[in-house]
């Protein structure tokens, strides 16, 4: 109950990217040349210490393909710098010794609220959901994260968490921009931001929409409908009021006004940033693909995707991501119609099949939820290989957010964002050892030293009563 | 006879027929029995619906239906203790919710009794049975007294077939979330809670003025003070939601000062109190999963709470806190087990401890002669997830691992022209008892 009030209270979906789809992606026209104002709020993160670090004796699951017993991985400059049976270390490397363990890329998760709906839940750290009027795309999540946010540790310390897309909440048709980060401690969130990831667009269906602006509007889908449709014509016509600018030599004097919410709507139709629509319904997906088609932009996620399995070749074929829970359900109408086996389903289809959490509790298990849909699609005859399971909380999230090119799986050049589990990951036993961020150890269960603490937690339970 | 009539004979044929008039025996898994050490190729022989010998050497009699368990994991049907199944079907609809009374203006609602709104054709049901959880404690909440609770294995077309025990235990909030519904601090939930618990009392030794109208007004209703009698009488627990460690330590004063018993439920910070907790015999009934801090009264949850507890000697009653993923509560044993308590004990903690803690022992959470045969046949560890759930039993009689979830899965299995045109009832899986001797 808690868990679906959270799910129905927050659902919320959208981010998209600056910097193109990676992958094979039908992509919207762009007009390159048109000025994209300087991003303000530049990431100042950079990767903590880290030393050449070699893990050797662990079961290495890379999600490239390869499932290597016994292998290796060698960390150097932050960079995984090879991965197999045996691999050539540098003299002086650390050897960490893994053997009986497995080791898996970072867990990336697409839909979070951490740091936005941070813990203590008080009104005050309320920062989620700009429910003031139906289309925000002004808004960025980046704007009200709380680094200090104690979900961020958790999420780390339990669920292998690297990577993650904040986003705003599914009060809005429109929220908002989301903002990728990478799980370390700062006392920023510019700290935190993932360099070159590009920024989402949250968007949002049915019900929850409907229920925040039942009394002003929209109050139906068709209501929600209109709205996307108002806005994106908006959109559109400002960009072209840039792009007339800029063909007509850029005088200072003619520089049209900006307007902050559809300078983010043009970002998107110019391919700049990635669409995450939170859409449960398989009908109201299909809705979201038509209008999609009519302003020419990309979905690159559906998130919550209850009914995905419904529509999994349509997903398949527009080459839109399917974020979805393994078994939530039943907490409104919308999330009645649920298969455990809709991961399995979805992925069998071709459409790329991601695990994600839009809860703080969840974030710390996406492993066990992957665990439960592999179940469920060997029940339906579906048999989903462990590769590609983890690929679900790795490569395909690193894909919806445009960071695939730089982590999601152990391959070499890749961030070195690893994690070394006691058990096989998808053990309900299995807790991360050690997590590594940008080839850096962040977290060590055996080194209390390497337990990060938020400001918020320091201090907050009397010295008594730790064990 | 009418239409009408018929449904009804039908529905007492239905009520009154034998559980399963066969024989079952359960052959070659590893017995986890609750009751003793596990089994290994060990038998389950069960008649009529119940139990009638688990052990090592049993004899099949012929023409028992057998079930091979070779390789595989057979435990008593798992056990949530805190659900709302039958009461709510779509959370956000609330039309389908029946957990609560909205009592005003003293919020308290002891005589609100949920079995008289229970729901045996909950889509619920099917969903959490074919996960291998066979019983589930039903309950109420809401204001500061929430109601009664009901016990209810999940089989059955109707209440009286599912239901294992009425009236199981009264529910109280002095968490959080409820201080608004009762008095706006923590002092005045306890102020309210002690003075109808006083009342209560009082009207039980002058009912008699009280009916003649000749008594001073009192805290509750008239059947709200009845409602609470067994309660004063220790025949009823009293299920205190109660996080701050603070908070369970004024309930045990409470427990105390009326002589009352009372379970924790929520309990964020019960492992701050374990030895008290442990001393005054008072079980707890905690989520696993939840480590933040996500409110100031359980600033101290973490996922350890249960192995503690267990190890200051507390009896621990684990649950998925959810009605429609209560199907989860195997999830949070074995996370369980990942932080530190037994595996036997966390098996016992979602079997035997709760069916003990509800008083309903005598008929569930062990396999052993003489009880009700719940019971699950794993493909394994039934604590990991990836193991499934090969048969399930419940009163003797197994339950086609079906549900409206599985049924939709299948319509959609293969998207074709059929798809497009749904299709027909006589095209879903059938719901076929598994054939019977």
């Amino acid at each position: 109950m808690k868990r679906a009030l959270s799910a129905l209270l927050l659902a919320a979906a959208g981010c998209a990217h600056a910097g193109g789809p990676s992958s094979q992606q039908p992509k919207p026209a762009a007009s390159a040349t048109v000025p994209v104002p300087p991003v303000p709020f530049p990431s100042t993160y950079h990767p903590f210490r880290s030393v050449p670090t070699l893990i050797r004796g662990a079961t290495v699951m890379t999600a490239a393909g390869q499932v290597i017993p016994n292998g290796q991985v060698l960390m150097v400059d932050g960079k995984v710098a090879a991965v197999g049976q045996t691999v050539n270390a540098p003299a002086g490397a650390t050897v960490i010794d893994a053997t009986g363990k497995y080791v898996t890329p970072g867990i990336i998760d697409v839909h979070s609220h951490l740091g936005v709906y941070a813990s203590p839940g008080v009104d005050a750290n309320s920062d989620g959901n700009e429910a003031t009027n139906p289309v925000t795309a002004n808004v960025w999540a980046e704007h009200s994260v709380w680094p200090q946010d104690p979900g961020f540790v958790r999420a780390l310390e339990n669920g292998g968490i690297t990577s993650m897309e904040i986003l705003p909440g599914s009060a809005n048709l429109i929220g908002g921009r989301s903002v990728v980060l990478k799980n370390v401690p700062s006392r920023t969130v510019q700290g935190m931001k993932f360099p070159g990831a590009p920024y989402g667009l949250k968007m949002a269906c049915g019900e929850n929409p409907k229920r925040v602006y039942a009394s002003r509007g929209p109050s139906t889908r068709m209501g929600n409908v209109a709205g996307y449709r108002t806005a994106w014509i908006e959109a559109a016509a400002y960009r072209r009021k840039w792009d007339d600018w800029d063909a007509n030599g850029r005088k200072a004097s003619d520089m049209p006004t900006r307007d902050l919410g559809l300078e983010t709507l043009a970002e998107v139709l110019r391919g700049h940033i990635l669409v995450q629509n939170h859409c449960y319904r398989a009908d109201e997906m299909a809705q979201m693909i038509d209008i999609s088609h009519e302003f020419g932009y990309h979905i690159r996620s559906f998130h919550h995707g209850v009914e995905a399995y419904k529509v999994r070749d349509l997903l398949a074929r527009e080459g839109i991501g399917a974020s979805l829970w393994a078994d939530w359900w039943g907490f409104k109408m919308e999330a009645l119609d649920e298969t455990n086996a809709n991961l399995a389903m979805v992925h069998q289809a071709g459409a790329r099949a991601i695990v994600h959490s839009d809860d703080p509790g969840g974030i710390q298990r996406l492993n066990q939820e992957a665990a439960k849909a592999v179940l469920a699609g060997r029940q339906a005859g579906i048999d989903v290989s462990e590769n590609d399971a983890l690929r679900w909380l790795t490569a395909n999230p690193a894909w919806a957010l445009g960071i695939d090119d730089k982590v999601g799986t152990l391959e070499p050049g890749k961030q070195a964002d690893v994690v070394v589990w006691s058990a096989n990951p998808f053990s309900v036993y299995a807790r991360p050892e050690k997590v590594y961020i940008d080839g850096a150890l962040i977290y060590d269960r055996a080194n209390p030293n390497l337990h990060p603490v938020s400001d918020f937690e320091t201090g907050l339970l009397p010295a008594e009563a730790a064990r | 006879m009418s239409k009408r009539l018929l449904a009804a004979a039908a529905g007492a044929l239905l009520a009154t027929a034998p559980a399963a008039a066969q024989t079952v025996a359960i052959v070659g898994g590893t017995v986890e029995t609750m009751a003793g050490p596990a089994i290994p190729n060990g038998t389950v022989l069960i008649r009529d619906g119940r139990i009638v010998a688990v052990g090592a050497n049993v004899a099949v009699p012929a023409g028992a239906r057998t079930i091979d368990a070779r390789g595989k994991t057979v435990t008593p049907g798992f056990f949530d203790s805190s659900t709302q199944i039958g009461l709510e079907e779509v959370g956000a609809v609330d039309e389908t919710n029946d957990h609560r009374l909205n009592k005003d203006p003293d919020h308290v609602a002891a005589a609100f009794d949920v079995r008289d709104g229970l729901n045996p054709n909950s889509i619920v049901i099917p969903v959490t049975r074919i996960a291998g959880v066979t019983t589930a404690v039903s309950r109420p909440d809401g204001g500061l007294i929430s109601g009664q609770s009901v016990v209810v294995d999940l089989t059955g077309m109707n209440v009286d077939s599912m239901l294992i025990r009425g009236a199981v235990a009264m529910y109280a909030s002095l968490a959080e979330g409820s201080r608004g519904e009762a008095g706006g601090s923590r002092s005045g939930q306890t102020m309210l809670l002690r003075q109808v618990l006083d009342d209560a009392r009082t009207y039980a030794r002058n009912r008699e003025a009280y009916n003649r109208g000749q008594f001073r007004q009192l805290a509750a209703s008239r059947l709200d003070l009845e409602a609470l009698q067994p309660v004063l009488a220790g025949r009823m627990p009293l299920v205190v939601e109660v996080n701050r460690a603070s908070d369970i330590r004024t309930t045990l004063a409470i427990a105390k000062e009326f002589g009352i018993r009372v379970v924790i439920g929520g309990g964020a910070e019960a492992w701050m109190v374990a030895d008290e907790l442990a001393r005054a015999n008072v079980p707890v009934v905690v989520k696993v999963l939840q480590d933040l801090p996500e409110t100031f009264e359980s600033l101290g949850e973490r996922y350890d709470n249960a192995a503690i507890l267990r190890r200051a000697g507390v009896k621990v009653a684990i649950t998925a806190g959810d009605t429609h993923n209560a199907r989860n509560v195997k999830q949070e044993a074995g996370n369980a087990v990942a932080n530190g308590l037994s595996h036997d004990d966390a098996l016992r903690a979602i079997t035997l401890n709760p069916a003990q803690i509800w008083g309903v022992a005598d008929r569930l959470g062990s396999l052993e002669p003489g009880k009700l045969a719940n019971v699950v046949v794993w493909g394994g560890d039934p604590l990991e997830l990836l193991t499934p759930v090969e048969h399930v039993l419940i009163h003797g009689r197994e339950v086609p691992l079906v549900s409206r979830e599985t049924m939709l899965r299948d319509r959609y299995l293969h998207l074709n022209d059929e798809t497009r045109a749904y299709p027909s009832a006589a095209a879903r899986p059938t719901p076929v008892q598994t054939p019977q001797q």
